[in-house]
């Protein structure tokens, strides 16, 4: 409660390159809440991993072309 | 505001309202009667169900409000009303689990006024308070897990 998430996404940037879908179509897409979204978005929710891959396949891209985390740039496991 | 936090508040707010009726009620009465004389069970059970008729007419409230909503924006009702994701599940969690411990800890508090063999008033009224406390700190937590993040 209360701690932002580290996890960045850029969720708007590409609402807005998928001809601007707003936050309730992709919602709809994903079946989530609208308010969902918006914190996803605000960095006040991280997501769970099946949600991250449902949000990424909306904008058919790979997962981390949506998110990041703060230092798994370049990183192999 | 999604469906589940507009339960919430009323949740919160028939917990607030009634409990503070019936405590107002009952210690008024103790001006007058002793805690071994006092009648409390059916003010009690009164208080209990007027609670859940109330969220029962608060979510009915809720859903009619939210479905106008809904209209008016041009989205299906039933999209609002039923949806309710991963995180509205996480924040119900973690607000249940918070309120748990809340009562949890009245309970012992129960069990002290019991083994001093206190009235059974004040025993039914402690209890009744925990069960409230925790069911309100869970509600708050709730509402500001919605606001704050989680």
């Amino acid at each position: 409660m209360g701690k932002p998430t580290r996890v960045t996404n850029r969720i708007r940037a590409l609402r807005f390159a998928a001809g601007e879908m707003t936050q309730a179509d992709l919602a709809d897409r994903v079946g989530v809440t609208r308010q969902t979204i918006i914190a996803i978005e605000q960095g006040r929710y991280s997501p769970s991993l099946e949600m991250a891959f449902q949000i990424a396949g909306v904008f058919g891209v790979p997962l981390d072309d949506v998110f990041r985390y703060p230092g798994s740039e370049g990183e192999t496991s | 505001m999604p469906f589940e936090e507009k339960m919430t508040w009323v949740n919160a707010v028939v917990t607030v309202i009634i409990p503070v009726a019936y405590f107002a009620i009952m210690l008024g009465r103790l001006r007058d009667v002793s805690a071994a004389e006092i009648t409390y069970q059916w003010p009690l059970l009164i208080a209990i169900g007027t609670s859940i008729v109330l969220t029962i007419v608060g979510s009915i409230l809720a859903g009619i409000g939210t479905g106008i909503s809904a209209e008016l924006h041009g989205r299906s009702a039933s999209d609002d009303i039923d949806r309710k994701d991963e995180r509205d599940r996480s924040i119900a969690r973690h607000g249940d689990l918070v309120g748990f411990y809340v009562s949890a800890a009245g309970m012992v508090g129960v069990l002290a006024l019991t083994m001093l063999e206190y009235e059974y008033f004040w025993i039914a009224s402690a209890l009744y308070l925990s069960f409230v406390v925790g069911t309100l700190v869970g509600s708050v937590v709730k509402i500001v897990s919605y606001h704050r993040g989680f």
